[in-house]
């Protein structure tokens, strides 16, 4: 079910659509290490990530790609586990592959195919049959924008096009979760924007849990409500979800009972920062409202401390 | 839903078999490879000797007419030699069109990267391996053992049972060395296109390892007297193998037994090679 927030819509509304359970974990890892020879990459990582879409944020060579490749069965991990939808990485990864997207950081694809026949055939060996491959090929290249360069052969395709076919193969086969490596890597700006505007319109879709990696501040913070910044193969920081609020009639009582719930929040004017704490949803912030006679005007997840926060982590 | 929709639907219909879809990289490989006209007019070269063995075939049964050319009967003998005849030519066209075919199999994804797509998907590299090699398997069997048993039960048809029943083992000799040498050309050719990441270089070197192995061989063989230079000429190994299987007399310089082994050996590098580099990927160490 859908969890789109618009601006404007009266709390009755929104709480219909509010999902009836919280998200399970997406990503699960315990004492997950990687070790490429006698070098480690990825050191004891311990956490569980359960947003609608999840960050991995580091500089580079902090091993967000080593991580993401151990998610996907690439890389063996040499110690520890590692879980997606539940699902162990070493013994269970045809079942993580079936629901899984990837779009991978590095020019991917075959240069003397058509744009239609390469998604169309990674559709068909994701086990969709050939002519609903065909179908679903049409449509997400429509989706990514594409439309009319669908029949043009992959290599003549500019930088930023390859990367939009990359994202149309990696959801032309409806995953789960949509796993996205540097998907702005030399974009340019224009470029750029349309690619964040895409990955937003699949987070507020709801139908795709993201897990996206890059460098960039900016793209994490347009795209993002959790991240995990990794340095030197550690984790530096788990960043929980912020969230602003704008409020109609909130109060001292409401700020009160957030807090009671053991999320972090700050008051200004009609705005609420404030970040959420383990095991809380936004359903619990709507239930709170709708208690309290509050009308939520909008909701963002906003990040605006994210920089600091990614700077201290590197600084540590 | 009408395509020009740009919404995201997710996808909630039936799955297709998991053994089945090592099958679409057959479909798209071998749709690429017959664009192309010059790989078109050699598979149809392909065939060209077994249609003049039909008509051997034809002509051994037809006495009245031999008659009326003069040929003496006895001259055409259809014969494990016969399919032996047949089966070395085949197998040089074989070699040709794998050495057009082979080495684009797999050095466009690996140049290109796009094995981390098919990997991130349920499909393993042993799959991908194995739909990769059906193209070949299925192309030079075509013009190998197929038309070499159509023509065994042609003749079978004509001769009779009798000749049938005594010369039933050619049909499995036919099918034997046919699928060894389409086991080995396959594996050769995969293992340099995975290694070269180059489809002309890749075409270069398969060439090069028959040809080139057997100067080599022979150059060997001169300058050391001995007969261990066969060991590199691939195309010498399989012909050794071949007069064991088809029981022609021919002296040969090496063991058949060895043969085999070296013929195996080579396999198992082909194989090693290409597991080391199919892969999403290549971890440096």
């Amino acid at each position: 079910m859908s969890t789109t927030i618009q601006p404007g819509v009266a709390n009755g509304e929104i709480a219909q659509r509010i999902p009836a359970a919280p998200l399970p974990p997406l990503i699960e890892l315990q004492d997950l290490s990687v070790r490429f020879g006698k070098r480690e990459i990825l050191h004891s990582l311990t956490t569980s990530l359960r947003g609608r879409s999840i960050a991995l944020l580091g500089p580079n060579g902090a091993g967000k790609s080593t991580l993401i490749n151990t998610l996907l069965g690439f890389y063996k991990s040499s110690a520890g586990s590692a879980r997606v939808f539940g699902y162990d990485v070493g013994s269970e990864i045809k079942k993580i592959r079936a629901v899984v997207g990837y779009m991978p950081e590095n020019d991917a694809f075959i240069s003397k195919m058509s744009a239609v026949s390469f998604v169309q055939m990674m559709g068909e060996l994701s086990g969709l049959p050939a002519d609903m491959a065909l179908e679903r090929a049409h449509e997400a290249l429509f989706y990514v924008g594409l439309a009319e360069a669908r029949y043009r052969q992959l290599g003549t395709y500019s930088l930023g096009m390859k990367q939009l076919a990359k994202l149309a193969q990696a959801i032309v086969h409806g995953p789960k979760v949509l796993i996205l490596d540097e998907p702005s890597n030399g974009l340019d700006p224009s470029a750029r924007q349309r690619m964040i505007r895409m990955i937003r319109d699949i987070r507020d879709g709801g139908e795709m849990r993201i897990v996206l990696c890059s460098h960039l501040l900016r793209d994490v913070e347009d795209t993002c409500d959790e991240v995990l910044i990794l340095k030197q193969g550690r984790i530096a920081h788990y960043n929980k979800r912020f969230l602003e609020l704008e409020t109609y009639g909130a109060n001292a009582d409401f700020t009160e009972a957030i807090e009671k719930l053991g999320c972090e929040c700050a008051v200004t004017a009609n705005r609420m920062k404030m970040i959420l704490a383990d095991g809380i949803e936004t359903r619990d912030i709507f239930r709170l409202a709708a208690e309290r006679q509050v009308r939520i005007r909008r909701m963002n997840f906003r990040r605006d401390t994210l920089e600091d926060i990614f700077l201290k982590a590197m600084e540590s | 839903m009408a395509v020009y929709r740009r919404n995201y639907k997710p996808y909630a219909g039936v799955l297709t078999a998991p053994w089945s879809r090592c099958f679409v990289l057959f479909r798209y490989s071998r749709r690429r490879l017959f664009r192309s006209k010059f790989l078109t007019g050699l598979f149809v070269v392909c065939f060209f000797y077994p249609f003049a063995c039909l008509l051997i075939i034809y002509l051994a049964h037809s006495a009245s007419f031999l008659q009326e050319l003069g040929v003496p009967g006895q001259l055409i003998s259809i014969d494990n030699k016969f399919f032996f005849n047949l089966m070395s030519v085949q197998g040089v066209f074989a070699f040709l069109l794998t050495a057009f075919a082979g080495p684009g199999l797999i050095s466009p994804d690996l140049a290109n990267g796009a094995l981390p797509l098919y990997f991130c998907r349920p499909f393993s590299r042993v799959e991908y391996v194995l739909g990769k090699a059906s193209v070949l398997a299925i192309l030079l069997s075509q013009i190998t053992w197929v038309p070499g048993l159509i023509l065994f039960i042609i003749q079978a048809g004509l001769a009779g049972p009798g000749w049938a029943w005594s010369h039933l083992w050619i049909a499995g000799s036919l099918l034997i060395s046919s699928l060894i040498w389409i086991a080995f050309l396959s594996l050769l050719a995969m293992a340099l296109s995975a290694w070269v990441k180059w489809r002309i270089v890749a075409g270069a070197l398969l060439l090069g390892v028959m040809f080139f192995g057997a100067g080599f061989a022979q150059a060997i063989n001169a300058v050391l007297r001995t007969q261990s230079g066969h060991f590199f000429n691939v195309g010498y190994l399989m012909v050794t193998v071949w007069n064991a299987i088809f029981r022609v007399d021919a002296m040969h310089d090496i063991p058949v037994a060895e043969a085999w082994m070296a013929l195996l050996f080579y396999c198992a590098i082909c194989l090693g090679l290409l597991m080391r580099k199919v892969r999403a990927y290549e971890v440096i160490r």
